[in-house]
């Protein structure tokens, strides 16, 4: 029985945000810990005398350029983005980028939800389908990314029909959905088909059909296995639409920044890590976004705490 | 068995029935078959006839492997027979069970985690579509039967196995059956809860009127509870002796039943029909072996 106060789930709910806290200082102070006291050139094996790139290199660099100071990274954010009049703060258009591949990536994963979820259905009605298609869903996890993006931008640039045209956000929806569906597909079968023996003996004792039984068991119990897959089908489709953006060229995301500021890099060290802990956060929106629909769908977790 | 079988106008439950439909149970010639590993077969059951007429409380009792599970399963339509033929208040098991003339329990109360006691019980009313206020008001009445009213709100993972047991029992009644079917349902309680249910299930069926099918393999529970003992013998499958016990309507039959001399004759013999064919000769008065 759970007996907890408000009081006291308040409290827990402030030490869980302070010790997310503390973890971002941690981590802060690991890297101005390091670039204190490794080499400045790094550490390299092997290394021929007078050939540039040779040899392995086994620590990182820590000059400025490579590691600018984590305080650097966030002045420099505030600072605008280039010496252009009227230009917005590095950070405003970080954060306006993210949210353009937030839209995307979310669309992207419910697309690959919707379908996870379509083809983990059709599995659970359909023995031969099962067979059938959960070698292809796997397989299709095996063609890289790269490989792909060029082919689906290709495959939709081809499509036209009214006033519908292709757009190259499409193409990154279609890959990110392409990462997202499969840990859904995964995940909702194995929910689905989670309910014992005795479960499913009861539905039919009920003369219950497969829609009702469905609905009223396999769908509820289904649930723990899905928010983990979902929860990964959400990290999924924001990596394959940061990367998508960069290999299909949509611009105004997120990966474009990354790629866009990379160039900077030598000149102004501390600007190409601004769009990366963009990424960051857009990861961190995406998981928060998973764990507030695993808060709502809570009543059908309880038999984690059962068993 | 003294009693030749009920007549249909008199000791019928409902009068408006047809002639066979009186008989709860009817099976006849049963026999499953399980295909086994490499072409081999395995006999759960063979030559099975059992009738249970309405309203009478009929344990199946036997070793690991008898088949008293898959002879309830078989009744319940959740597997189907190789051969013969199975009624349940006159036809067909899958016709019963579409019609929902049984309720039934597991060893395993089987309660869906995810909702509360209320709603688990309420969930066989709910499909098959009865309005909320209706249920609401059936599932008060079956929380007040198994004495849960103040755990309405409460889900299993908050309720002890017994408590468990309960929500299932009331969930078995809800659309009022006329025959439960139950699988060892006290199987994995302790000792005391165990004896304390015993007695509470005498209570409902003596409310309800329905007639009872029991898988146990415990001795003193099918003696306890039942006017009947089956006892089953595996390797195959088959009944091998029927034993009339009825110590007395079920509502009237308290704790000290089981200090009672008719409770350990019973016990006696259904003991001896089950260790072997030396002691079934020697069957004890009111014992018929088959």
């Amino acid at each position: 029985m759970t007996t907890t106060t408000p009081a006291i789930r308040r409290a827990r709910r402030w030490r869980v945000v302070l010790w997310g806290a503390l973890g971002l200082i941690a981590l802060a102070a690991v890297w101005e810990l390091y670039k204190l006291v490794g080499p400045a050139d790094g550490w390299l094996i092997g290394a021929q005398e007078g050939v540039t790139g040779s040899g392995i290199r086994l620590l990182p660099r820590t000059s400025d350029q490579a590691m600018p100071h984590a305080w650097e990274m966030f002045t420099r954010a505030a600072e605008p983005v280039t010496r252009a009049p009227g230009a917005l703060p590095l950070g405003a258009v970080v954060l306006l980028a993210a949210l353009v591949s937030l839209g995307v990536a979310a669309l992207g994963w419910l697309v690959g939800v919707i379908v996870g979820f379509g083809l983990a259905l059709l599995m659970l009605g359909f023995r031969i389908a099962e067979r059938a298609v959960l070698p292809f869903v796997i397989l299709s996890q095996t063609v890289p990314l790269i490989a792909l993006a060029p082919l689906i931008r290709n495959w939709g640039s081809r499509l036209e029909f009214g006033a519908f045209s292709w757009e190259s956000w499409m193409s990154v929806v279609v890959i990110a959905s392409y990462l997202a569906f499969f840990p859904v597909a995964v995940g909702a079968l194995r929910g689905l088909q989670s309910p014992d023996a005795a479960h499913l003996d009861l539905m039919r004792s009920y003369a219950a059909g497969w829609w009702p039984t469905l609905f009223r068991l396999r769908l509820p119990a289904s649930v723990p296995f899905l928010i983990p897959a979902l929860r990964l089908a959400a990290a999924n489709a924001v990596v394959g639409t940061v990367v998508a953006e960069i290999s299909v060229g949509f611009t105004g995301g997120i990966g474009r920044l990354i790629l866009e500021t990379a160039v900077a890099a030598s000149s102004d060290p501390a600007k190409p890590w601004a769009p990366i802990l963009g990424a960051v956060l857009l990861g961190l929106v995406a998981a928060g976004f998973v764990a507030l629909l695993a808060a709502f769908l809570s009543p059908f977790r309880r038999q984690e705490t059962v068993a | 068995m003294s009693n030749p079988a009920p007549q249909p106008t008199a000791a019928a439950p409902e009068p408006t029935q047809v002639a066979d439909a009186t008989e709860a149970v009817v099976v006849r010639e049963v026999e499953r078959i399980f295909p086994g590993a490499k072409g081999a077969t395995v006999t759960a059951l063979t030559g099975i006839e059992l009738t249970v007429h309405g309203g009478e409380f009929v344990s199946l009792i036997g070793p690991s492997g008898c088949g008293k599970s898959t002879l309830l399963r078989l009744i319940a339509d959740l597997d189907e027979p190789t051969a013969g033929d199975i009624r349940v208040f006159g036809k067909t098991a899958r016709q019963a069970r579409v019609e929902q003339a049984y309720g039934i329990a597991f060893q395993q109360a089987g309660l869906l985690p995810w909702r509360s006691v209320a709603a688990n019980i309420e969930l066989p009313l709910q499909l098959h579509g009865m309005g909320a206020a209706d249920r609401r008001a059936r599932v008060a009445e079956l929380l007040d039967l198994v004495g849960l009213a103040d755990f309405a709100k409460h889900y299993p993972d908050q309720l002890s196995g017994g408590m468990q047991q309960r929500v299932a029992i009331a969930r078995s009644l809800a659309e009022r059956p006329r025959l439960l079917l139950m699988d060892e349902p006290f199987g994995a309680l302790d000792e005391m809860t165990r004896e304390r249910m015993q007695t509470e299930l005498l209570r409902i069926r003596a409310e309800t009127g329905a007639a009872v099918v029991f898988v146990t393999h415990s001795i003193p529970e099918a003696v306890y509870l039942s006017d009947r003992v089956v006892v089953m013998s595996p390797r195959p499958g088959r009944i091998t002796a029927e034993i009339d016990v009825r110590l007395g309507e079920a509502g009237e039959r308290g704790e000290d039943l089981r200090e009672d001399a008719a409770f350990f004759e019973g016990v006696t013999a259904v003991r001896e029909a089950l260790h072997g064919p030396a002691a079934a000769a020697a069957a004890p008065r009111g014992v018929d072996v088959r």
